[in-house]
């Protein structure tokens, strides 16, 4: 047995057999004086069997994610029905008498290289497409399956290197218990999807696809981010006591679904959750959730090939709003794309600083045509529940007039269009660029509300790539000069009538959770899975005997002197 | 032998869909069908033929079919591109 370390992404413990993803090995020989109709026969089972893998992941996915991501599915299906694309392989094949796998190789590259080379992004694209099919062909071929994790029906561990968003969505959690992978952090986008899914996950284990073998048992410890390869018996037991114990904990959560979220001195905020997804919903009421502080929409412009059309996004908004119910609050941040979230469709040029580059509201409002129609299906929905409106990004107050200007402009638009609209939508925005929060007490006169977005606000303060695992260290959430950022954004909110949220990570943490609560801040957006454990540490909480020792907090000078006096206060 | 000659109105040209459906659709006829824009003319079975072809907003383009079905093959085909707003 070996054990490794890796970081707690996800709640819970799980015990399976380890199922690898990844990409076979897909080299091969060129053989000659081969028998051709042999090799056009091994060519045809090969396609046969990649497309009844793909009817069957395309079928999976519109299940699960609906018939727009399945499309991509469609189009790979018609390429391997391509006669274009099939007879010049099986023409090879015939007349220079080699293997299916070379005559295969090189038709596809010549198509790739042909795709690659047009002055059209969208095409480029398509090479894409081509190169992935017929990937899965030539896997057949070699017989090295490609592994669909869509198709898996025996409860596993998926050890991956790093997870893609298709590949988390393509997850039945039915059969994964959990998975872990060589990279990543708890902010990566593998990590919030396992918290989506609610499935133990340690991510960052940086060994795992060198150390464990298919068919391996694997014990996850998503509690404390550990790994543990063919465990010894005492340890499965051991772990399975612990498993219970988590589920225990679990079943006593579950009863503070309908609770009230109150502090031990009955102060009452709000426990809200991040979605990115209408399908998120479930999980919000699941968990008992008093509404979604963030509604990344990003989701909606991603994986596709175009932009969401106005009626696509007012679809999702209302199922949304719907879902979570007319009285609960819903957050819906504005398209946040740059940065690490690139568009295909959209050609934007490669940055070198892309964080600090062309993103978010600096995008929207220079594209407002795609803005406008997301403001627009926003406005349209917004009579379907509580909606607020937040603006990613700000940095200048200008920018937010800016934007909040278009939105009114909009807004009349509809109105002049006989259309109905709220008229108590809040419009605020959401708090991740230091100078923003240095002059909260200025924004405060033009905003409804703030939402501090911690994963972005840390790393420009602390000037540390959150991806860089170097300078990881620096990522540091109860860095005093975080704190005294975070208070002086609630105090501007406050002293105007107005509210104070976060977003980020960091509002679900424990260890944050006791400290947050004592500067004052009023809403706490978190991953779903967190929100019962975070009312359950809340009760134990008083919230006048923290904010008595505020100011002492936001005068150590380190992280670490900030959580030691933070436990002595809160646990004597 | 039958024809038809389109003006491609979607804003985006032939995109992934209605490429999509119109490969489809010219399956499932025996005529062959062939699309036709800017002297290049590829087969409309082939869902890496049309995508060649890079067809933007604004262009014209002829689709023609040859043999026993080819009319209700051209007409199935004009029907897609009238419901995916494509072109008329």
């Amino acid at each position: 047995m070996s054990q490794l370390t890796g970081i707690a992404a996800s709640n819970g413990i799980a015990i399976a057999k380890a199922y690898r993803l990844e990409t076979p090995d897909l080299s091969f020989e060129t053989k000659k004086d081969q028998n051709p109709e042999e090799e056009i026969k091994r060519l045809e089972s090969a396609i046969e069997t990649s497309k009844s893998e793909l009817e069957k992941i395309k079928a999976h996915t519109q299940e699960k994610m609906g018939d727009e991501h399945a499309e991509i599915f469609s189009a790979h299906l018609l390429v391997l029905s391509d006669p274009e694309l099939i007879q010049p392989i099986e023409d090879k094949i015939k007349s220079d008498q080699i293997n299916a796998e070379a005559a295969l190789d090189e038709t596809a590259n010549m198509f790739i290289t042909m795709f690659e080379n047009m002055d059209n992004e969208y095409m480029r694209e398509r090479a894409a497409d081509i190169r992935d099919v017929t990937k899965r062909v030539m896997a057949h071929l070699l017989e090295r399956p490609f592994p669909n994790p869509a198709l898996i029906n025996e409860e596993v561990v998926v050890v991956a290197q790093d997870l893609t968003p298709s590949d988390t969505a393509q997850l039945n959690k039915q059969f994964v218990q959990g998975f872990t992978t060589d990279v990543g952090g708890r902010t990566s986008h593998s990590a919030i999807m396992a918290r989506s899914l609610e499935i133990p996950a340690v991510v960052g284990a940086k060994s795992v696809t060198q150390d464990i073998k298919d068919g391996d048992i694997i014990i996850i410890d998503g509690l404390d981010g550990k790994v543990l390869i063919n465990p010894s018996d005492d340890e499965r037991k051991t772990y399975e006591q612990k498993q219970a114990q988590f589920e225990e904990q679990k079943a006593e959560w579950a009863k503070l679904k309908d609770e009230p979220s109150v502090t031990a001195d009955q102060k009452h905020v709000e426990l809200v959750a991040n979605i990115g997804t209408p399908d998120d919903v479930d999980g919000v009421l699941r968990n008992g959730g008093e509404g979604v502080g963030l509604y990344r929409t990003e989701f909606l412009y991603m994986g596709k090939s175009s932009l969401p059309t106005e009626d696509e996004q007012y679809d999702a908004y209302k199922e949304v709003l719907e879902g979570v119910g007319s009285d609960k609050p819903v957050v819906v941040r504005t398209l946040d794309i740059g940065g690490d979230k690139e568009l295909d469709y959209l050609d934007l040029p490669k940055e070198l600083n892309p964080f600090l580059g062309f993103r978010a509201i600096r995008f929207c409002l220079e594209r407002d045509d795609i803005f406008r129609t997301q403001l627009r299906a926003l406005l349209r929905a917004s009579v379907h529940g509580n909606l607020k409106i937040m603006f990613p990004m700000v940095a200048t107050i200008s920018e937010f007039k800016q934007a909040k200007a278009i939105l009114l402009e909009e807004k009349e638009n509809l109105k002049q269009e006989g259309i109905e609209v709220s008229e108590n939508i809040e419009v605020g925005i959401m708090v991740e660029i230091p100078s923003t929060a240095v002059i909260a007490k200025q924004f405060a006169k033009e905003v409804d509300f703030f939402s501090i977005g911690t994963n972005d606000l840390i790393q420009y303060t602390m000037a540390a790539d959150r991806m860089n695992e170097k300078v990881s260290y620096l990522y540091q959430p109860y860095h005093p000069a975080i704190l005294n950022l975070v208070n002086n954004v609630i105090e501007a909110a406050h002293a105007e009538g107005k509210w104070a949220g976060m977003c980020g990570e960091m509002a679900g943490d424990p260890v944050a959770i006791p400290i947050l609560l004592g500067l004052g801040l009023d809403e706490f957006s978190m991953s779903a899975t967190s929100i019962l454990p975070a009312r359950s540490q809340l009760l134990k909480l008083s919230k006048d005997e923290i904010a008595s020792h505020k100011d002492e907090i936001l005068s150590k000078s380190t992280a670490e002197e900030v959580v030691e006096f933070v436990k002595e206060i809160t646990e004597s | 032998m039958v024809e038809k000659t389109f003006k491609i109105t979607a804003s985006e040209g032939v995109h992934a869909r209605p490429a999509t459906l119109l490969v489809q659709n010219a399956g499932k006829f025996n005529a062959d069908i062939n699309m036709v824009y800017n002297d290049k003319t590829v087969n409309l079975k082939s869902i890496m033929g049309i995508m060649s072809l890079g067809i933007p907003s604004g262009a014209e383009v002829k689709i023609t079919a040859e043999g026993n079905d080819e009319e209700e093959a051209l007409n199935a085909l004009a029907d897609v591109m009238k419901n995916e707003n494509l072109g008329e």
